[in-house]
C-alpha cells in the first residue's frame, strides 16, 4: 500500500517558487535549490538510492521552502530524510559534539569560567579551525556557571502555590547558556497566575537531526512525549516553549520527519507568545508598564514555519511605548550547528548580510527575536545586542 | 528528383524494422530504412515496456512463452543498458481463482522459466506498496525494457555501420517491373522532396499499417487492429513488476519504467481506419486505475501523468474476413508464395520482446533471396550502449565533479555512450529537463547523431518532457538549442515548440485532474499567458 504521507513531493508542480526564496541557493551556485534537492530527485532516489546528489548537504534546514510551497510540498523534510536516509554515515567528532547540546551544556556549565575563556581565545579558535574545521570567525555563546534547572529547584515549591499549570520545556540553550530567560519565562508564566512546572527532558533533537544522528534524535524524541505526556495533568494544560525551533521539532518534527507518534501531546504545545496572547484574549491580561524603546523584531525561520511570528509581534505591540520595526523576513544564515562549519560558514554569513544591512538601517535600541542561534548570529555581525521577547516581557511587568 | 539504390528497403522504423535493417547491416547486406514519422512511434513505442519473462503466455501460449524466455535472456545480454533485470511478482488476490497459481507454476517450468513460489512476506518485502492481503505470490524472471532505447540503439548501431535511415518520409507506393517489386516511391516530409530508392527486395515492417503498404502493391492484407490503453503513474511505485495471477486480462500489470510506472492494459477491437487517430476512452481509465488499485492500493491517489494507447498488429494469414485465422504470434509472409510478387516481405505480428527473432527470421529470407550465406550475429553483438557493463557506482566516480544524479540517469539512458554525452564543462552538464535530469550535453548529442528532427523526437531519445511537469520547464530549453546544434531558424524551433506542447496535452488530456490539473493550468500560463505561443501562431497565419 501507498503510504501517501510520504509522497508529498507527487503534488509538487515545479513551480519554482521554494528555489526563489531558499536563502542558500540565492548566495551559492553549490546548491541547487529545494526543488531539484527535494521533490525532483527524490523521484529519482525512489528508483535507485545510488542516485543520491551530495549537493543537499548544502540545504540549512531553515524551511523557508515549505512556507513559500504553495501545493503544501514537505520539502524541508524530503531533504533532510533523503540526506540520513540514503547518504552514507559518516562518523566525525565535530559534528558529534556540536550536536550533543546536553552533554556538551554539562561540561560547559561545570567549568563555565574555563571554557568561556579558551573558546574565545583566539589561539583555540585556530585549532578549532584546523582540527574540528569549525570556523574561527564564530563567535561561541558562553556558558552559564549554573544550569536552569539547578536554579528552578530553588524556586520549585513556590509553583505549588498556584492552581493552574504549564509544562515549561526549556531546551538545551536556556538549560546551559543563559537561564536569565527562563527565569523570564517563569516570572511571565507566574504573573499570569500560573505555577511551572518542569520535566526531566532531553535535548529535543533539532541539532540531531540536521548532523544525521537520527536515531538519536528518534530515542530523544520518545523520551521527551513521554515525559512530557505523563506530566500532563490534564488535556488543557499547555506545554510551552520560548525557543522557535524546539517548539518546531516537538509539534513538527516528531512526526513528520522522526516518524514518532506525539498525539499525546501535539494538541498541547504552544510556542510560548501564542500562549500569553491567548490568556490575554481570555482576560488574564498582564499590566505592562511602558518601555520607551525602539526595537527590531527579526522572525526566526523555523517560528515562521509553525506561523506563529504574528503572535510575537502581536505580544510586542502589547508593550506599552515599545515601537516595534518588524524587520523585512529574511533568513540570518546560522540555522543552528550549520553556522558552525567551516563548509558553510562563508554561505552562513552572505545568508544574513542582507538582515544585517536592514538592522542597520533600522538603527534600533536593539534587536528582538525569538531563537537563540539567530541571536548569536546578529550579535556577532551587527553591534545591536539581541533580547529574547519574553525578556522584554518581563522587564515590562510591573 | 532524389534517387537512390540498396539491396534492400525496410519500411518501417519500429523494433521490427529497425531490427532486420540492423541485421542485414550485420550481414553486409546494403539496406536503407524509411518511417513515415519517428522511429519507435508506432505500436513499438506503445506498450508497457515489459521485459517478458514468456509467464504471462505460459498458461495459454506455450510457444509464445519459450520464445519470451529465449529471448528475454538474450536481450539482458546484448541490450543490458535498455533493460532492468528487476523481476517480477504474480500476485493472487482474494477474489481470484486460487487454482490459477498452480497451473502457471506449471506451465513455467514446461516452457523453462525459472519461477518459484515465494511466501506473502517475503513477495511484500520485495514490494512494500503490494496489496498486504494477496494469498500468493510467484517469482519470475520479468523485467522491463525502454523501446525507445532498444530501437534507437538498433538504428545508432546500422548508421554507424553504413546503414541509411530516413524518418519522417512516407512512402506512397511500391513500385512494380511486371511481378518484382523495384523499389519504392516516398515523399520526405521535412525536406519537402519526394525521393525514389530501388531495391530488388522490400521488407514491409509497418505493422498495423502494413495493409496499407500492400495494397499500394496491389496486395490484400488484412489487420485486424486492437486497441491497448494504459497509465502512467508519477513516480516508481513498484520496484518490480507486479502482475495479477490470473487469465490475462484488462488492468491487472503494473510495470515499473525507469522514473515512473504503468498500468495495463486493456484490449479492444478497433475499425482499421481509426488507427491513426486513437483516443483513449474514460471507462478505460476508470478499469486501469481501479484494477490498479487491487494490486497497489493507493494508486489512484497518486498522479496520474498521462494515458496512451498502441494497436497489436494482429494479422489475418488467410485473409479471410471473418477474424478466426487472427495469429497473436510471429507472421512470416514470402508475397511471392502468397500473392506471386517478387521481392515483397511482409513481417508482422509477435511481441517487442521477439524483435531480433522476427528480425533473423526476416532476414535469412533475405539473406536467401540474396544468396547471402552469412549468419544472424544479432544474438551475440551488443548494441552500443551495452558493450560493457558497468555499474552506477563506478560511473558516478569517473565523472565526479558532476551531480550523480545526472551521472546516473544519463548512464541508465544511453549505456556506455555515456562517454560520449558527458563532459566536465560545466555548460555541459546544466539541466534542460529538470524531471528526467536530461543535459544540454545529452540534447547535443542526440540532436547530432540520434536522428532527432524535433523535440517529440529528442522525448523518444532523451525523455526529455517525460517527467512529472510534461514539458514545463525544458521544452522551450530544448526548441531553443534545436537553432544551436540543429539547422533550425527561431522560428522553426517556436513551431517546434508548439508541436510538442501539443503532442504532450493529448496525452495529459483524458487524466486532467487534481496535481496533474494543476501542473497542466501552471504550464498553460507559461507558454499561453507569460510567452503568448498563442499569438505566435496567429502572426504566422
Amino acid at each position: 500500500m501507498i503510504k501517501l504521507e510520504n509522497i508529498s513531493f507527487d503534488h509538487c508542480i515545479k513551480c519554482t517558487v521554494c528555489t526563489i526564496y531558499c536563502p542558500v541557493a540565492r548566495v551559492t551556485h553549490l546548491y541547487p535549490g529545494p526543488k531539484q534537492s527535494g521533490p525532483d530527485t527524490e523521484r529519482l532516489r525512489i528508483k535507485n538510492p545510488e542516485l543520491l546528489d551530495v549537493s543537499l548537504k548544502y540545504c540549512s534546514n531553515c524551511k523557508r521552502c515549505e512556507i513559500a510551497c504553495p501545493s503544501d510540498v514537505k520539502i524541508a523534510d524530503i531533504i533532510q530524510t533523503a540526506k540520513w536516509r540514503y547518504s552514507k554515515k559518516e562518523l566525525r567528532i565535530r559534528d558529534f559534539l556540536l550536536s550533543r547540546t546536553d552533554l556538551m551544556g554539562t561540561f560547559g556549565t561545570l567549568f563555565s569560567a574555563i571554557v568561556n575563556f579558551f573558546t574565545h581565545l583566539g589561539m583555540v579558535k585556530y585549532f578549532l579551525d584546523v582540527i574540528f574545521k569549525i570556523p574561527s570567525g564564530r563567535t561561541f555563546p558562553n556558558y552559564a556557571s549554573g544550569t536552569f534547572t539547578k536554579w528552578f529547584k530553588s524556586v520549585r515549591k513556590y509553583q505549588d502555590n498556584y492552581a493552574d499549570k504549564v509544562i515549561y520545556f526549556h531546551g538545551c540553550y536556556v538549560n546551559y547558556n543563559y537561564p536569565q530567560l527562563g527565569k523570564d519565562v517563569v516570572k511571565v508564566v507566574n504573573a499570569l497566575g500560573k505555577g511551572v512546572i518542569i520535566t526531566k527532558e532531553k535535548c529535543c533533537g533539532v541539532p540531531l537531526i540536521a548532523n544525521g544522528y537520527i536515531k538519536k534524535a528518534q530515542s530523544h524524541g520518545r523520551h521527551n512525549i513521554k515525559v512530557l505526556s505523563s506530566a500532563l495533568p490534564d488535556d488543557k494544560t499547555k506545554i510551552v516553549s520560548a525557543s522557535s525551533s524546539c517548539t518546531l521539532a516537538l509539534k513538527h518534527e516528531y512526526p513528520n520527519l522522526l516518524e514518532l507518534d506525539n498525539s499525546p501531546i501535539i494538541n498541547n504545545i504552544t510556542y510560548i507568545t501564542q500562549f500569553i496572547l491567548e490568556e490575554f484574549e481570555k482576560g488574564n491580561i498582564l499590566r505592562l508598564k511602558p518601555l520607551s524603546y525602539t526595537v527590531a523584531y527579526h522572525s526566526p525561520c523555523h517560528l515562521e514555519r509553525m506561523g506563529s511570528a504574528a503572535f510575537t509581534i502581536e505580544l510586542l505591540r502589547k508593550i506599552p511605548a515599545l515601537t516595534v520595526k518588524i524587520l523585512h523576513s529574511e533568513c540570518c544564515g546560522i540555522s543552528g550547528t550549520y553556522g558552525f562549519k567551516n563548509e558553510y560558514y562563508g554561505i552562513s554569513q552572505s545568508v544574513g548580510n542582507e538582515l544585517f544591512r536592514i538592522i542597520d538601517e533600522a538603527k534600533p535600541d536593539f534587536v528582538v527575536t525569538d531563537c537563540e542561534t539567530c541571536k548569536w548570529q546578529i550579535e556577532m555581525n551587527t553591534k545591536y545586542k539581541v533580547i529574547h521577547p519574553i525578556s522584554l516581557l518581563a522587564e515590562a511587568i510591573e | 528528383m532524389k534517387t537512390l539504390e540498396a539491396e534492400v528497403i525496410v519500411i518501417g522504423g519500429g523494433a521490427t524494422g529497425c531490427g532486420v535493417l540492423r541485421d542485414c547491416t550485420l550481414r553486409g547486406i546494403d539496406a536503407i530504412l524509411i518511417e513515415k514519422n519517428d522511429i519507435a512511434s508506432g505500436t513499438t513505442g506503445r506498450n508497457h515496456g515489459l521485459l517478458h519473462s514468456g509467464a504471462r503466455y505460459a498458461v495459454r501460449d506455450l510457444e509464445s512463452a519459450t520464445e519470451c524466455i529465449k529471448e528475454n535472456r538474450i536481450l539482458k545480454k546484448i541490450a543490458w543498458h535498455c533493460i532492468e533485470p528487476t523481476g517480477g511478482l504474480f500476485v493472487t488476490l482474494p477474489e481470484d481463482d486460487p487454482n490459477y497459481h498452480n497451473r502457471l507454476l506449471e506451465a513455467c517450468r514446461f516452457a523453462g522459466i525459472d519461477a518459484k513460489e515465494i511466501s506473502v512476506k517475503k513477495a511484500l518485502s520485495i514490494e512494500p506498496n503490494c496489496n498486504p492481503n494477496i494469498l500468493s505470490a510467484i517469482w519470475v524472471p520479468d523485467g522491463t525494457i525502454d523501446p525507445f532505447r532498444l530501437t534507437s540503439a538498433n538504428i545508432l548501431d546500422s548508421i554507424e555501420r553504413g546503414a541509411h535511415v530516413f524518418t519522417h518520409t512516407q512512402v506512397e507506393r511500391i513500385m512494380l517491373k511486371q511481378n518484382q517489386v523495384i523499389g519504392v516511391q516516398c515523399y520526405d516530409k521535412t525536406a519537402g522532396e519526394y525521393l525514389e530508392i530501388y531495391a530488388p527486395i522490400i521488407v514491409n515492417a509497418s505493422g498495423v499499417w502494413g495493409q496499407h503498404i500492400c495494397k499500394t502493391a496491389g496486395i490484400e492484407l488484412k489487420m485486424f487492429p486492437s486497441k491497448g490503453s494504459m497509465v502512467i503513474i508519477d513516480y516508481r511505485i513498484n520496484n518490480v513488476v507486479v502482475n495479477r495471477c490470473r487469465v490475462p486480462s484488462d488492468g491487472d500489470i503494473i510495470v515499473p519504467g525507469d522514473t515512473v510506472s504503468l498500468i495495463g492494459t486493456t484490449s479492444r477491437k478497433i475499425p482499421y481506419d481509426t488507427i491513426d487517430e486513437l483516443v483513449v476512452d474514460d471507462d478505460e481509465i476508470d478499469v486501469l486505475l481501479s484494477d490498479g488499485e487491487k494490486l497497489i492500493p493507493n494508486v489512484s491517489r497518486a498522479r496520474v501523468l498521462r494515458a496512451y494507447c498502441g494497436v497489436r498488429p494482429l494479422i489475418a494469414v488467410s485473409g479471410e474476413m471473418d477474424g478466426r485465422d487472427i495469429s497473436r504470434g510471429v507472421v512470416l509472409i514470402d508475397h511471392k508464395e502468397r500473392d506471386n510478387v517478387q521481392g515483397l516481405i511482409t513481417i508482422a505480428g509477435g511481441k517487442l520482446m521477439t524483435y531480433r527473432l522476427m528480425a533473423e527470421m526476416t532476414t535469412d529470407l533475405i539473406a536467401k533471396k540474396l544468396g547471402n550465406s552469412k549468419r544472424c550475429l544479432t544474438y551475440k553483438i551488443p548494441l552500443p550502449g551495452s558493450e560493457k557493463r558497468v555499474g552506477y557506482t563506478k560511473k558516478i566516480k569517473y565523472f565526479s565533479g558532476i551531480p550523480n544524479s545526472v551521472v546516473g540517469s544519463t548512464h541508465y539512458r544511453h549505456g556506455e555512450r555515456v562517454h560520449n554525452i558527458l563532459s566536465l564543462k560545466k555548460r555541459n552538464y546544466g539541466l534542460i529537463c529538470e524531471c528526467e535530469m536530461v543535459t544540454l550535453g545529452e540534447v547535443e548529442y542526440a540532436i547530432k547523431n540520434l536522428k532527432v528532427n524535433d523535440i517529440v523526437d529528442l522525448r523518444r531519445r532523451t525523455r526529455i518532457g517525460m517527467g512529472p511537469c510534461q514539458g514545463e520547464l525544458c521544452a522551450y530549453r530544448a526548441a531553443g538549442l534545436f537553432t544551436e546544434f540543429g539547422d533550425f531558424t527561431p522560428d522553426e524551433s517556436t513551431k517546434l515548440l508548439m508541436d510538442f506542447l501539443e503532442e504532450r496535452f493529448k496525452g495529459v488530456k483524458p487524466v486532467l485532474w487534481g496535481d496533474g490539473l494543476r501542473e497542466f493550468e501552471f504550464t498553460y500560463w507559461i507558454y499561453q499567458g507569460l510567452f503568448g505561443l498563442g499569438l505566435v501562431e496567429d502572426n504566422n497565419t
